[in-house]
């Protein structure tokens, strides 16, 4: 779930940094199921540990 | 319906702005200038004999059998080489002209096996000439020299070569020429020894690929199918779409009563033009394979034995186990995954059902595993998930960019298509690891050959578009009219980075810069460039971002948006375009509608008279992950072998056993069901009604040839489940199911049965716009507005070679099996390919100590397997490849659970490995063997009933 998170954030890291974290967000709430998001908030309520920045970022604006 | 017997014009059809008038047996006829006199007789209704001519090859003039008087001049000239003039006036019979016909049959006939001339046996077009021309007695009779004796070539699984029967026409040697392209055949000798010949080898042992061309095109049944050796003459066709590649050739099913007596490639077919390939012309014989179920079964554990029953206990079971696991764990412990060998209307009923009887969105299809990154990546940058061409577009072609596809052998009927627009001078790009066949064949021989290391296509792409920014290749006019400016200044600026130049990227793909500047030239300053691609690019980590480069590059340099150009996946599997338009994603309705959008979910609602939810459903990882997490407990999955296709085999079987209730409808035992508690036999293409949708978004129909061996098509099965389930769908026929596809999606609002028999087929979008379909897309603007450059930064994927695991394996497939081998397998066709083998550059090979043939063990941090090597200059040295067609191989067990960034799908094309020599089967495999053996054990019941 973090190497997946990892590589949609670094797609979107070309572009300017609130279009980037749009990007992220956008997309784990267009293909991520519901459950899977749960599991992120979770896992970055608990430090979310190895997650780039713009991944962090973007599960703060799903909670 | 009876036997179709298609016309044919003798000569092919020309295309003229001028047109001419003549007179034919005192009809006034008008046709292009070029156009023959066979085929302006034959317009005018007037069928003038012949033996060598046919209207798929250029005219020969070999066989003497039309010829014609034309008024005002002497002689009597071949009409199938003679063009028509204004003013003509001809005649096509005469006393002389019957005569000299007769004569010349004569001839033929006192080399010829009277039984087959006189007897009641099949049917060829030089029994009908011998009718036509009123050949009776053979005066020369049969003693002097002549071939009949001639040694039969049956080395072939599929078709007789006959010389006794051969008059040497040469129209076999010229459909493998024009039709095919393979230049197998040849007349060799002269005069009286002149005779066919594959290379003075058996067909079986030459570079003869089995297509079928030449049996097609000969008229005196010396090459024939066994089938109809066998079988005899069919007596009734009928037309339908083939259920291999995603070419989708139209065929006619010939039959005799219920049993299929040969397929035979339809010459109105819009995808292929009468031509075919070795699986869909001969590799049917699976449909009837002894190994069919063709009853249901249940058991309660995997290791049980099956027990058949009836389809009523074992709907009622499925239907049970389903709801009493949503019942424990919740509305979205279940799912369904729908089949890319399937039609639209079932995989359309199966995410219905699970939409709205399993209340959840939790439906997915294989397209997973191979194209989905094109559905992201094109409708992201064009607004539409699907390519921009229809096939023929190709033939508009000036620059050809092939980018990990490999035509000759995954879309055979294609790549002969291809193949004949590259030999009129059409230029050639190859962006391959490997050395596939069209680098360099006969007359055909690439341009550029760009073999970048696995994994680095997006830089590849980049640097492209690099040369194309940066010398001024950039069709301004068209960037600036139809695309996005913002986004593509953004995009320029990345692209003319240094670090995406040919020089910087060369670290990365090992190809030489100049190479790349060339090509890049070369496809920007061609007047239509036209890129092609497969799985080589979707089957990546950045798999959704290579399909976006590709775009980039063609909207940069205006290639899109008319005939010749464009971006053209190619589907692998005969319906992975419609299984997608269909809405098997979890995220999309048919159509490609998120979910998520109010309006278009009201609609479905409104037509379905059900609450759906607006949240993404799991994909297929997802779902194995969510079973191994304890979460997703059952599965129905229709036509589709995740087992052996999805990557990382004992990931997918840890989730498939960790569940609760798997349910596999399919023709066979397939390796998924080995995991199964329910099987439900499945229907065969020649079984049932319904559509396919090949890789021009061509909808082409499946009609029922015979009946459904299990008593049921697979459509009917779904309507039952969900009945089942509490569901009830209402439909008497498949074209219901598309008139409500229709109703619901407007991309397909004009689409009918009906008009599909009426028009053969239709490419979507076809509605109140295009009433008669789309055959180019994007023609004066993109469906999604403004086209939009998207940036695509290589990011080189996690899966990296070390000192353990020094080489990378690349996956694919041959011409003679089909995806997982379920049905090809089953067929003759083994006899090209038996087992997956490893293929391994000869220096790679000497540093190990392997030699041709030799048991190697191939090993990753997924697992290891073993197989036979292959020494191949194909290869580049530090890759190997290997194919996935045969269960016992077990290729997914070494590929990895990395995927695409976007979609999830499978990095296929890029595992670390080490190849070593071994002394014995893999663990794996051993396992395989022993539980394989234990997990498809049948418990015949007296008592059964279906």
């Amino acid at each position: 779930m973090v190497h997946m998170a990892n590589q949609i954030a670094l797609f979107f890291a070309s572009y300017p940094k609130d279009e980037a974290v749009a990007g992220v967000t956008d997309h784990f709430q267009k293909f991520w199921e519901p459950r899977m998001r749960k599991q992120i908030i979770e896992y970055v309520a608990h430090g979310g540990g190895g997650l780039h920045e713009l991944a962090l970022e973007a599960v703060k604006h799903l909670q | 319906m009876a036997l179709i017997q298609e016309m044919d014009y003798g000569t092919p059809k020309r295309i003229s702005g001028t047109a001419v008038t003549l007179e034919i047996d005192g009809k006034p006829v008008t046709v292009p200038a070029g156009t023959s006199l066979m085929r302006a007789a034959a317009e005018a209704g007037v069928q003038i004999p012949k033996l060598c001519a046919s209207d798929n090859l250029e005219p020969f003039g070999s066989c003497r059998l039309c010829l014609v008087e034309i008024e005002g001049r002497k002689g009597t000239p071949a009409s199938c080489t003679t063009s028509a003039e204004a003013g003509m006036k001809v005649r096509t019979n005469s006393p002389k002209l019957a005569k000299l016909r007769h004569g010349v049959m004569e001839l033929y006939a006192s080399d010829f096996p009277s039984d087959a001339l006189n007897g009641s046996g099949v049917n060829s077009e030089f029994k009908e000439m011998a009718v036509a021309v009123g050949l009776g007695e053979v005066r020369y009779g049969l003693a002097g020299r002549n071939h009949l004796n001639s040694e039969k070539d049956e080395s072939n699984p599929y078709f007789t070569f006959d010389p006794a029967k051969c008059i040497v026409c040469s129209r076999c040697v010229r459909a493998c020429d024009e039709v095919q392209g393979t230049f197998a055949l040849t007349i060799d000798g002269r005069g009286f020894a002149s005779h066919v010949s594959a290379g003075d080898k058996p067909f079986i042992e030459s570079e003869c690929v089995s297509c079928g061309a030449c049996v097609q095109a000969c008229p005196t049944n010396s090459l024939l199918e066994k089938t109809v050796i066998q079988r005899g003459q069919p007596d009734r066709s009928v037309v339908t779409t083939c259920a291999y590649c995603g070419v989708g050739c139209s065929f006619k099913a010939e039959l005799r009563g219920d049993e299929v007596v040969r397929m035979m490639p339809f010459k109105d077919g819009k995808a292929n033009h009468g031509h075919s390939c070795v699986k869909g012309r001969f590799a049917w014989g699976y449909a009837t394979h002894r190994d069919r179920i063709t009853k249901p079964m249940i058991r309660a554990k995997i290791t049980d034995p099956w027990r058949e029953v009836s389809w009523e206990e074992a709907i009622g079971h499925a239907a049970s186990e389903f709801k009493r696991i949503q019942a424990k764990y919740g509305r979205d412990s279940i799912g369904g995954i729908t089949s890319s060998r399937c039609t639209d209307e079932e995989t359309y009923l199966v995410q219905k059902m699970v939409r709205a009887a399993f209340g959840n969105n939790n439906t997915d299809t294989c397209a997973r595993v191979c194209h989905s990154p094109t559905g992201y990546g094109l409708k992201t940058t064009f607004g539409t998930s699907a390519g921009t061409q229809d096939f023929d577009s190709v033939e508009a072609a000036d620059v050809i960019m092939i980018i990990g596809a490999n035509p000759t052998d995954a879309h055979p009927v294609f790549a002969s298509q291809m193949k004949r627009r590259l030999r009129q001078g059409a230029r050639l790009i190859i962006v391959d690891p490997r050395r596939i066949d069209l680098v360099k064949s006969p007359h055909v021989q690439a341009d550029y050959h760009l073999p970048l290391l696995p994994g680095t296509n997006v830089a590849m792409i980049n640097a492209l578009a690099h040369v194309v920014v940066t010398e001024g290749l950039v069709d301004e006019a068209f960037v600036k009219e139809r695309c996005d400016l913002a986004a593509f200044e953004q995009w320029r600026k990345f692209v003319a980075e240094e670090r995406n130049s040919p020089e910087a990227t060369e670290a990365f793909t090992g190809v030489p810069a100049a190479d790349v500047r060339g090509a890049a030239r070369l496809y920007a300053s061609g007047s239509n460039g036209a890129i092609y691609y497969g799985l080589g690019v979707t089957e990546h980590s950045q798999g959704s971002t290579m399909v976006m480069g590709m775009a980039n590059l063609a909207m940069a340099t205006g290639n899109i948006g008319r005939k010749g150009v464009g971006i053209n996946p190619l589907r692998g599997q005969n319906n992975v375009q419609g299984s997608c338009d269909m809405g098997s994603f979890p995220h999309e309705y048919p159509g490609y509608r998120h979910v998520s959008e109010t309006a278009v979910r009201e609609s479905f609602e409104g037509a379905w008279k059900v609450h759906l939810q607006s949240e993404p459903g799991l994909r297929i990882p997802n779902m194995i992950d969510a079973a191994i997490d304890g979460t997703f407990k059952g599965i129905y999955i229709q036509g589709e072998d995740i087992v052996q296709s999805d990557p990382n085999t004992q990931h997918i079987s840890a989730g498939l056993g960790a569940m609760e209730c798997v349910v596999v409808q399919d023709l066979f035992l397939n390796e998924t069901a080995s995991y199964a508690h329910v099987f439900l036999p499945g229907s065969s293409f020649l079984e049932k009604d319904g559509t396919f949708i090949n890789a021009e978004r061509r909808i082409g129909r499946v009609r029922k040839a015979i009946p459904p061996m299990a008593g049921k098509a697979d459509w009917e099965v779904t309507v039952a489940l969900s009945e089942a389930l509490g569901y009830p769908m209402h439909y008497n026929h498949p074209s219901e199911i598309m008139d409500e596809i229709a109703r619901l999606t407007p991309t397909f609002a004009g689409v009918s049965y009906e008009k599909l028999d009426r028009l053969g087929s239709l490419q979507w979008p076809c509605n109140d716009k295009a009433p008669e379909g789309t055959p180019v897309m994007h023609v004066g603007g993109f469906v999604r507005g403004k086209g939009r450059f998207m940036i695509t930064e290589f990011v080189p994927t996690d899966e990296r070679t070390t000192g353990r695991f020094p080489l990378i394996l690349t996956t694919g497939r041959i011409l003679s099996q089909y995806n997982v081998g379920a049905q090809t397998r089953r067929t003759d066709n083994n006899i090209w390919h038996d087992m997956d083998v490893l293929e391994i550059h000869p220096s790679d090979a000497e540093n190990r100590g392997i030699k041709e043939g030799d048991l190697v063990s191939l090993a990753s941090r997924s697992g290891e397997i073993t197989l036979p090597a292959r020494i191949s200059e194909r290869m580049q040295p530090g890759v190997v490849y290997t194919t996935f067609h045969h269960a016992m191989t077990g290729a997914n067990v070494v590929t990895t659970e990395f995927s695409d960034w976007a979609t999830n799908c499978p990095e296929y094309k890029v595992t670390a490995v080490q190849v070593q020599l071994a002394r014995h089967i893999s663990e794996w495999q051993e396992h395989y063997r022993q539980t394989r053996r234990l997990t498809t054990r049948i418990e015949k019941e007296s008592t059964a009933n279906d």
